[in-house]
């Protein structure tokens, strides 16, 4: 292994984050303190309370997934696509690095990136609800497991676009809607029966009803099932890289 | 001298199926300098982007150090530097950290000593905390030097180190060149100047169409400038160099009307007179005789259009 290649990668990917920290800080507190007010404040006084929680409080781990997941995955996309874009990928493709190298560089910074925002998140919540984590090994996992899967997305998607617009056709038309879709805001349960066995087909209800879980106990699908869900789509992301490398798939002619 | 790089029989087909490099086969010494020479399109930059491993060879092997770009891939790589041809590099880094990204991607542990070495001999130093996008354009290919060489390579590619470069930074990287020959790297350039590879090449190659059209030394290329050829035009055609003149080293031209005698101007005797004395006497009528000298340029040009025809 190409130990200081890959550290090179991660510190050069993480001096871009710490140039624009305020920013990186700033944005997430801001929108967070937001979504309280619209969602906690002005809906949440209709909802009161869902299975003992209150609204405030149950909407935080969807808020922090849904930040999380949509930061992971534009930290790596824009990581990898850039030197493409510029053209100083011809670095990489020239320098003494396998694929598994380049991966956990780029990946790794993008998903500390993520992570980051996601305390930053919980930790602004706490300042609107009281938040109690029932099992903080559990949430640790999957807030980890998040980043970094949606982070080898990301990858994915900034190797795959050719153009700026492509880099935002993913996660505006695919990964959003699923986040919108996949119990953020409510609990499926809440849903008329038709429609939650459509949801069930969406992986992110997967990712928060675990997440959840980690917070209150609650969960709308088996937590088993959450890991195995997650899991596998870090495994199916990890594949695809695995092709892309094997092939120069969009990197090397 | 020992071969540090070793190229046979390599051929690369882009998506698509052009053939940019048709079979080429070079192998270069360590420690010298060799130059390409190359019109637009030619697959310099194919060839060096394959051995560089920027694309992949459709068939044919390389080593470097006698290591496989392929199979043996890091250890090839670590050996060698790239200098591209296009100006890439992040325009809000500063020049210090991505020539320490540099070292750090081929694996060397940082090392502020040599940045400051490398840094200083390029004319950077002062420049070193600057972010990319305020330097100049020659700055900028200074810095891409500077990333080449971060990792000390031994060998060097510098894919048109000199396009677009005003005449004293072109003697600047002449100078740096010679530099690093010193220190023993060996160098790869490509130029379309031809005074350029006469100034700093120890061996000229020159690619035409994907092909290796020759290879030599500059020592005996500038011999072959220090030919003459004298033209001896006849009155009427032959179809062949009539045996009487067999002695000479003599060419028919295609039109079978005029004979081309090359000789040395440095050689004690030119046997041009000779020469005129068997022509007359193997029963051929002069039309006119002229003589013309020859250039790296013209040796150049003909090479090329020949391929082209
Ligand atoms: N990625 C690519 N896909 C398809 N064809 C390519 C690609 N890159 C180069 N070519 C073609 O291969 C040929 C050789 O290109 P190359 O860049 O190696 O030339 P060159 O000798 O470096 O030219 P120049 O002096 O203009 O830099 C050209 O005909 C070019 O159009
Ligand atoms: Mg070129």
């Amino acid at each position: 292994m190409n130990w200081a290649a890959i550290a090179a990668i991660y510190r050069f990917e993480m001096t871009r984050f710490f140039r624009t920290l305020l920013q990186s800080f700033f944005s997430p507190v801001l929108s967070t303190s937001l979504y309280f007010v619209v969602f906690g404040t002005a809906i949440g006084s209709r909802i009161q309370e869902i299975e003992g929680v209150s609204y405030g409080a149950f909407i935080v781990p969807g808020l922090i997934m849904l930040s999380v997941v949509m930061l992971a995955i534009s930290n790596a996309s824009f990581g990898i696509y850039f030197p493409k874009f510029l053209g100083t990928i011809y670095e990489l493709l020239s320098a003494p690095v396998n694929f598994l190298e380049i991966v956990i560089g780029y990946v790794g910074a993008a998903a500390t990136k993520a992570l980051f925002v996601g305390l930053v998140i919980l930790a602004t919540a706490t300042l609107f609800v009281e938040i109690r984590i029932q099992h903080p090994l559990a949430m640790a996992a999957f807030l980890i497991l998040t980043c970094l899967s949606f982070s080898l997305l990301g990858f994915i998607i900034g190797i795959w676009a050719g153009n700026f617009e492509q880099m935002s056709l993913v996660p505006q038309l695919v990964v959003t809607p699923l986040i919108f879709l996949g119990g953020t805001f409510y609990s499926i349960t809440m849903l008329p029966p038709v429609w939650q066995t459509v949801t069930l087909f969406n992986p992110v209800v997967y990712l928060i009803s675990g997440f959840r879980w980690s917070f209150y106990g609650l969960a709308d699908v088996p937590i088993g099932l959450s890991l195995l869900a997650i899991a596998a789509f870090t495994g199916g992301c990890l594949a695809v890289i695995w092709w892309i490398f094997k092939t120069g798939w969009r990197i090397r002619s | 001298m020992s071969t540090i790089l070793s190229i046979e029989n390599l051929r690369k087909f882009y998506d698509g199926g052009f053939e940019a490099l048709k079979g080429v086969s070079l192998d270069i010494a360590e420690g010298e300098i060799l130059a390409l020479l190359g019109p637009n399109g030619a697959g310099k930059t194919t060839l060096i982007s394959t051995v560089c491993g920027i694309t992949t060879p459709s068939s044919g092997r390389v080593t470097v150090g006698g290591h496989d770009i392929q199979s043996d891939f890091r250890a090839a790589r670590q050996m060698i530097g790239l200098v591209p041809q296009e100006i890439a590099l992040e325009p809000f880094e500063k020049v210090m950290n991505t020539v320490r990204f540099s070292r750090g991607l081929f694996g060397h542990r940082r090392d502020d000593a040599r940045m400051e070495e490398i840094l200083r001999k390029l004319s950077l130093w002062e420049k070193r905390n600057a972010a990319i996008r305020e330097l100049s354009g020659g700055m900028k290919r200074r810095v891409l030097i500077a990333k080449a060489l971060a990792h000390e390579p031994r060998v060097l590619f510098l894919d048109e180190p000199t396009a677009g470069v005003d005449v004293e930074l072109r003697k600047d990287m002449w100078d740096i060149v010679a530099e690093l020959k010193r220190a023993g790297v060996t160098i790869i350039l490509t130029t379309h100047y031809i005074e350029e590879a006469e100034a700093i090449a120890d061996r000229v190659g020159v690619i035409n169409n994907g092909e290796l059209l020759l290879v030599q030394d500059k020592a005996s290329l500038m011999a072959q400038m220090g030919q003459k050829q004298i033209e001896v035009m006849l009155v009427e055609r032959i179809d062949a160099i009539p045996d009487a003149l067999s002695s000479y080293e003599l060419a028919l031209n295609g039109a079978g009307d005029s004979l081309i005698y090359t000789y040395d101007v440095h050689g004690e005797r030119t046997g041009i007179t000779a020469l005129l004395n068997d022509v007359a006497q193997a029963g051929l009528t002069l039309r006119d005789v002229s003589t013309r000298q020859s250039s790296l340029e013209e040796i150049f040009v003909s090479l090329v259009s020949e391929d082209a025809a």
